[in-house]
């Protein structure tokens, strides 16, 4: 693929602004690793072999009797000592996660009662029902950030439709739909959250379209200025004389020069979305119970002072991920300024 | 001998490693106007910001020496710049709008210009501030001191910016294109202007400029340059009469000359507007009550034939464009609109979009009018895949590249981006969009006005041509009366959105009637302001 002088440049202009660029790095490394979390962390073994057999456990149930032959026809519990125990006479072996934790695995035989402190075993310590946090902080790293993904992306095209149809054909519809907008946007989020959560269980879906319903309008009013200015430039003039139709003009001719101003935005709404779903969980009106989530593990620390590296730790994940995405955000936007020549000169 | 008050010895301009002027020397004497000629990037705005050491960003001067009043510009530290920043030499820059502060008020701007050289406050300041700008032609200058820019014209805003950089006496005056954004009538004052303010203060002048006949008019050397080098100079009844180089003869050779091809009295008319309107609302108050109207078009009666071309002139507000808007439909309006015959005056949109290709449009700036995101090949064959989609590709590419290659393009360069061609050639790429439809009229709306004078008259003569071959009927809007009288078989002369005169192209370009068609033929062809009312200021 060749690219474009511009984007070439766009290119340099972001590669030149290094922090962004480890930012980037660092932020996709996590999220490859973490995307394969199960693989990372969990209480079942990658692969296991006895008599001659191949199980791979981390994909597929077993019966306890497939396994040993003496074993119940019962799902094999990997966690249960008797059966390890069993599993080791047989002559079986198994090689384990580097973390052989997941994020609802209670870990047994604790030296003190939950939450304990890091130690070698649980390296980031337990939180308070006895799992292990850094199994909980890899979990609750992917699913914060696929919902920050989703809810984005979503979110973003809508705003840009909603934006693109108020700017284009402006007048008597753009004011309808301002004005709808500034009603909507007065609506008691939090409250209609927690009526919501009163009567259905919240799960990520059903979270994720309540939220979509408030936070299109971000990126409405960046489109809506770049249409207002975009419908009157000669080259929109021209294609319309020349009797193109209005969905072709909006996305062909138009939107390619609000895409810019969008994609700046991006990065930041992926760290408010991430922010947002954080806040959620710690107020209780988040993900499912026992879901790993980072606000979760934020409001754990709130109520156990005595045990700060659950506090600790769940502060320096969401700072973390969020300095990352707003050093991105900061690549990007000084990527797409005209202004900004490679090399930091302007 | 006297010793020159600006030299340029050996001048070279860099931006990052690339080199944009090179080995460029010049003088200019006390006293002396020197013009500064070449087209666009040929180097001549980098050169006069290089006197004054107003570079900006990566541009550096590698090379050179320039003295200016015994100052060496380029080895000077910065206080001694700014003392001949405004002291010695004053700027006028070309756009009047964005030179000035849109948020302060003209007499604070003038006021800062000599405040930043003289101490003078309170009672005195206003009164050099009046003197400077009535020195510049500002008319009523006390009572305009609170003006904004945006109360102003054109015009006056560019005697603003004059008197701004009169405010100290300078030797010299380096004038960046400072007529290049006005209309023909207030260029012409503006040019007078500035020659008066020579001869009465005794003051040298930079001009820099495109325009071949001010220099003629007005200039006594002329340093031309091209590719950021100068091929020649000299006074310039030399260089005019006997020029050495062929570049410098091809620059005077390309006026645009010659008459349109004649159309026989049989030929069908195309389009006809008749008491054509275009008023749009003043609203005000809280109910937006619509009252009063623009008449920006206020009852025209127009008529083109095929194969004929009704050249439309004015000023800048004089309605034209909106005129040719409103006639293919591109701008709501009243009246009767026939086109080849039938009325489409209130024509639904969907049965508008089949008479799109048949009537078609070329705009100024052919920078503006190509979007940036789509290959020239995509620009020429969209009003293909609108007006014929059922065209295969394999076709389709070669009524594209049938009609780039009549409009002078290489077919190969279908793949390109806009940014990767030249003004000319761009203005080539709009007119092939034009023209792959067949369309019958096409409205071209100044087409040549954002171009190099050579590369002006290539486009006249390709359009001509393109005329005679296929009968094409034009609507030639534009300021530029020497393109008209070359292009147009008759014109309109309109103003304040009327038509004041119209006429065959030959009997009204050489015996107008109006006084106002005069004014604007003197300005156009003989640079000279026109005395009397006939012309705002």
């Amino acid at each position: 693929m060749t690219l474009s002088p511009l984007n070439q440049r766009r290119l340099a202009n972001f590669r030149a602004n290094r922090r962004g660029t480890w930012s980037l790095w660092i932020f996709s490394v996590l999220f490859f690793f973490t995307l394969f979390a199960e693989f990372v962390a969990n209480d079942r073994p990658l692969f296991a072999k006895v008599d001659g057999n191949w199980f791979v456990p981390v994909l597929a149930d077993y019966a306890e009797s497939d396994i040993i032959a003496d074993g119940l026809p019962t799902e094999a519990d990997w966690k249960d000592p008797d059966f390890l125990r069993e599993f080791a006479e047989k002559g079986g072996w198994a090689v384990w996660p580097l973390i052989p934790f997941s994020h609802a695995t209670i870990v047994r035989g604790l030296s003190r009662p939950a939450p304990t402190p890091p130690d070698a075993r649980n390296w980031l310590g337990t939180d308070d029902q006895a799992r292990d946090v850094l199994a909980r902080v890899i979990y609750g790293f992917r699913i914060s950030v696929l919902f920050g993904f989703t809810l984005t992306i979503l979110a973003s095209v809508i705003g840009v439709i909603a934006g693109a149809v108020q700017g284009y054909y402006g007048g008597l519809t753009d004011l309808l739909f301002q004005r709808f907008i500034e009603i909507w946007s007065g609506m008691p989020q939090l409250l209609l959250l927690i009526i919501l959560a009163s009567v259905i269980e919240p799960s990520f879906w059903t979270l994720l379209i309540f939220l979509l319903l408030f936070s299109w309008m971000g990126l409405v009013g960046v489109v809506r200025a770049e249409f207002l200015r975009g419908r009157n430039l000669d080259y929109v003039r021209a294609a319309r004389a020349l009797g193109v139709r209005d969905g072709r003009l909006m996305f062909q001719h138009i939107l390619p020069n609000a895409m810019v101003a969008t994609l700046t935005f991006l990065p930041f709404i992926l760290s408010g979305s991430v922010t947002v779903l954080a806040s959620l969980d710690f107020l209780g009106f988040g993900l499912p119970p026992g879901s790993p989530s980072l606000g979760e593990l934020l409001s754990q620390g709130k109520n156990n002072l005595q045990a700060p590296w659950l506090a600790f730790t769940g502060f320096v994940v969401l700072g973390g991920v969020l300095v990352l995405l707003i050093f991105i955000g900061e690549a990007v936007r000084d990527a797409f300024d005209p202004r900004k020549l490679p090399g930091g000169g302007r | 001998m006297t010793a020159p008050l600006l030299s340029v010895e050996n001048l070279s301009v860099a931006f990052g490693a690339k080199t944009v002027v090179r080995g460029v020397t010049f003088h200019v004497m006390p006293g002396e106007t020197v013009a500064l000629v070449g087209e666009s990037g040929s180097g001549k705005s980098v050169t006069a910001l290089s006197c004054l050491r107003l570079l900006s960003g990566a541009g550096h001067n590698p090379a050179g020496r320039i003295t200016l009043d015994g100052v060496e510009v380029l080895r000077a530290p910065e206080r001694d710049l700014q003392r001949l920043r405004g002291g010695v030499a004053g700027m006028v820059f070309q756009e009047p709008m964005t030179s000035l502060n849109p948020l302060h008020s003209i007499g604070r701007q003038v006021s800062e210009a000599i405040t930043l050289h003289r101490p003078l406050s309170g009672e005195a300041l206003r009164r050099e501030c009046v003197d400077r700008l009535a020195r510049a032609g500002l008319p009523n200058a006390a009572e305009r001191l609170a003006a904004y820019p945006h109360q102003l014209s054109g015009g006056q805003r560019q005697r603003v910016m004059i008197g701004a950089s009169l405010a100290n006496d300078p030797k010299l005056l380096i004038a960046d294109e400072p007529t290049t954004a006005l209309d023909v009538t207030i260029q012409a004052q503006i040019l007078e202007l500035l020659a008066d303010l020579k001869r009465r203060l005794g003051m040298a002048l930079l001009l820099i400029t495109h325009d071949l006949s001010i220099v003629k008019r007005h200039a006594d050397r002329v340093v031309v340059m091209k590719d950021g080098e100068v091929v020649e100079q000299g006074p310039v009844a030399e260089v005019f009469s006997a020029p050495k180089h062929p570049y410098t003869r091809m620059l005077l050779a390309t006026e645009p000359k010659g008459r349109p091809a004649p159309v026989p009295d049989t030929a069908p008319e195309v389009m006809r507007g008749e008491g054509v309107k275009v008023h749009f609302p003043i609203r005000r108050g809280l109910m937006r009550r619509t009252v009063a109207h623009v008449r920006a078009v206020d009852g025209v009666e127009v008529a083109v034939r095929e194969g004929e071309t009704l050249g439309l002139v004015g000023e800048s507000g004089s309605g034209k464009t909106t005129l040719g808007l409103a006639l293919i439909r591109m701008e709501r309006s009243e009246g009767t609109i026939r086109f080849e015959g039938r009325d489409i005056q209130g024509l639904p949109r969907g049965e508008l979009r089949p008479l799109r290709a048949r009537m078609q449009i070329v705009f100024q700036d052919p920078y503006g009018s190509l979007s940036p995101r789509m290959t020239a090949g995509e620009i020429v064959g969209e009003g293909l895949t609108v007006h014929q989609p059922g065209l295969r590709g394999p076709e389709r590419d070669r009524l594209v590249a049938a009609a780039l290659e009549e409009v002078g393009l290489d077919p190969a360069m279908a793949a390109r981006y806009p940014h990767e061609f030249s003004g000319g050639q761009r203005q080539r790429i709009a007119i092939a969009r034009a023209l792959v439809l067949k369309p019958r009229l096409v409205v071209l709306d100044e087409p040549t006005s954002a171009l190099d004078v050579s590369v002006q008259a290539q486009v006249v003569e390709l359009l001509r041509g393109l005329q005679e071959k296929h009968r094409l009927a034009y609507l030639f809007i534009s300021h530029d009366l020497k393109v008209v009288r070359a292009m147009a078989h008759r014109i309109c002369v309109m103003k304040d959105g009327r038509i004041v005169e119209q006429g065959d192209a030959v009997a009204l370009t050489e015996n107008p009637r109006e006084a106002y068609t005069r004014a604007l033929m003197a300005a156009a062809f003989e640079l000279r302001a026109a005395e009397g009312e006939a012309v705002r200021s």
